[in-house]
């Protein structure tokens, strides 16, 4: 594979306005905190990590995964198992199921690329409702009580992650750390080619691109990050559970990419600020939460395709 | 009688049915979503929740105005037919353009509305629906003991999945619908009204599913999740057959089904997932699907 320049080699670094928004999203990061409930900003930002992974594929390779949870809930379950039974300290227990996410993603991906359009999300949900199958019947998931009480440990041997807040910057530098990279992949050669392949795959192949491997490494990037939020997300909330591998919650992840804006650089951010608050404040509705949430997806593709940001985006004329 | 395998006959017979009926919905279920998409071009994710509410019409039939089984059989395809009509009619019609993503998304959502409403009305628990009178008890067979209700399941998807192949393949009224699938704008010029057509089919495939439900109620509970947990397994039977053939979603669906029923018998615990398994077996050898055509 020719790694040519792209035709916009010039735009190599951050636009100026996107970089405002990053810095006054660090801005917003730091002072956070103080303001609303830690956990809660730290759900925020554990899903709005997730939402731009799984973004990294609808919005820049046009792959609808209808099974991310898979990877968000495995990453969790093996996350919390090396915490809690192996006794890792909390950053290796973090990786251990990003690369479990990645391992997952490339064997999901590999199967998935073999066909396209809507039977590549119906293969990704179906894969993922089988892994959901396991996860209910294999012992060491703790079945539908799932793994509880995962311990929060020192981070490095310096950082005592028990404590709320230091644990709220932690996991506030790993989504900055991943929105930088995702950020970086998009904006490169390669995330070029993956746009080029979501405009014309037919095109791409005729110019030479090897379009499944792109897609690939493209799925395995996106489930590895998925991975790392489902880590994070049980070491916030000390817990891995069915729910977080049942097909909801892809559906939620999608929910939130899609509200934000399919395809924008902060719009999963915003989506799943909405999504999560959305949950907070009508949690006691009960059933009604799944009401309100297929009424926004019923609305958001009836009349907002282009989702919060998407929209503010084309107002402004600036990408977001 | 000698076991197989290790196994009962009663037990094997028994499962191997149970595993036809699940089989039948399998088949009914796919092919409406495979008659649906080759005309809307919209994977209709919906069609879970559509096969949940015609066993709840039946329920309510039954429970709200005393209306039996035989009545609930023709009143829930209609009726769940016409919520989907006016789904078509208000929401579908502005995605045909659009990216297939989109179709999946709104049926999707769709889906949860419904279903939401229902768990919000009844509650997550199941409700049961009695066996009509005139098909209660069972018949001996000689090799096994068989409920009669579960052999008119049989008999009845059999037919209707038959019918539909028919009327398909061997019907003008099905060679216009094979033709607007392969170019609507050619077929709409010879003045076939063709956005109508689109709404019946609409309407069609989704009381079929209704239908499906009605068929379920008796041996499944009705509740309102029963459509979610089935409609993903049908996923996969579509991505195993391809949904280009009609036949070939019939044979699949079935196939599937005893295949999940003998999974049942010899290895109970892969039971839940042996339809996944064939299906990551078939994307390795044969990508197109069973009865898909190359792409």
């Amino acid at each position: 594979m020719s790694g040519s320049p792209t035709p916009h080699a010039k735009e190599t670094g951050m636009p100026k306005h996107q970089r405002a928004i990053v810095v006054a999203m660090v801005a917003v990061l730091l002072v956070l905190p103080h303001l609303l409930y830690p956990v809660f900003v730290m759900k925020v930002l554990c899903f709005a990590l997730f939402a731009c992974a799984f973004n990294l594929l609808i919005g820049y390779v046009g792959l609808l995964s209808f099974g991310h949870a898979l990877f968000f809930g495995w990453a969790a379950y093996v996350s919390a198992h090396a915490a809690k039974i192996w006794g890792f300290p909390p950053e290796l227990a973090i990786l251990s199921g990003m690369a479990c996410g990645a391992v997952l993603g490339l064997v999901v991906g590999a199967l998935a690329i073999r066909r396209q359009g809507i039977y590549f999300s119906m293969i990704t949900l179906a894969l993922a409702q089988m892994a959901y199958f396991f996860a209910l019947q294999a012992p060491f998931t703790g079945g539908e009580d799932g793994l509880q009480r995962v311990p929060r440990g020192t981070m490095f041997g310096l950082l005592d992650l028990r404590n709320d807040l230091v644990l709220y910057y932690v996991v506030a530098a790993i989504f900055l750390g991943a929105f930088l990279l995702i950020y970086r992949i998009v904006h490169s050669p390669f995330g070029q080619v993956l746009k080029a392949i979501r405009e014309n795959e037919p095109r791409a192949v005729s110019l030479g691109y090897r379009v499944d491997q792109y897609k690939l490494a493209a799925f395995v990037m996106s489930a590895a990050l998925a991975g790392l939020a489902g880590a994070v997300k049980s070491q916030i909330f000390q817990l891995a559970s069915l729910s977080d591998v049942h097909w909801t919650m892809s559906g939620e992840v999608v929910l939130m990419t899609l509200v934000g804006g399919l395809g924008t650089v902060f719009g999963p951010i915003v989506g799943a600020a909405v999504i999560i608050s959305m949950q907070n404040y009508l949690a006691e509705l009960g059933s009604w939460v799944t009401v309100v949430q297929g009424v926004i997806f019923v609305v958001c593709v009836l009349a907002f395709r282009r989702g919060i940001v998407g929209e503010i985006a084309a107002k402004l004329k600036k990408p977001l | 009688m000698p076991d197989i395998f290790g196994i009962p006959p009663q037990a094997l017979f028994g499962q191997l049915l149970l595993g036809l009926i699940n089989g039948a919905f399998y088949a009914q279920l796919s092919l409406g979503l495979a008659i649906i998409f080759g005309l809307l071009n919209i994977i209709n994710f919906t069609h879970g929740a559509q096969y949940m509410m015609g066993a709840f019409v039946a329920w309510m039939l039954l429970n709200w105005l005393g209306l039996g089984y035989w009545w609930a059989l023709v009143a829930a395809p209609v009726v769940v037919g016409a919520f989907g009509i006016l789904i078509e009619r208000t929401m579908l019609r502005h995605l045909y353009k659009l990216d297939h993503l989109y179709g999946l998304l709104l049926t999707f959502g769709i889906a949860l509305i419904v279903q939401g409403l229902f768990r919000d009305q009844f509650g997550s628990t199941g409700l049961p629906y009695r066996i009509p009178a005139e098909l209660r008890g069972g018949t001996d067979l000689g090799f096994m003991f068989m409920p009669n209700y579960r052999g008119w399941v049989v008999v009845v998807s059999l037919v209707v999945c038959f019918g539909t192949w028919f009327v398909i393949e061997k019907t003008k009224l099905g060679s216009y619908l094979r033709a607007a699938t392969e170019n609507p704008a050619l077929v709409q010029s010879f003045g076939v009204n063709v956005p109508r057509m689109v709404m019946l089919t609409y309407g069609f495939g989704v009381g079929l599913a209704a239908f499906t439900g009605v068929l379920a109620a008796p041996i499944y509970q009705v509740s309102p999740l029963m459509g979610a947990d089935i409609i993903i397994v049908v996923f996969a039977v579509v991505v195993i057959g391809g949904m280009g053939s009609i036949l070939g979603s019939i044979l699949t669906g079935f196939g599937l089904g005893i295949v999940e029923g003998l999974t049942k018998v010899f290895y109970p615990e892969a039971s839940s997932t042996v339809i996944f398994v064939v299906m990551v077996i078939v994307l390795l050898i044969k990508p197109a699907g069973l009865f898909g055509r190359a792409r």
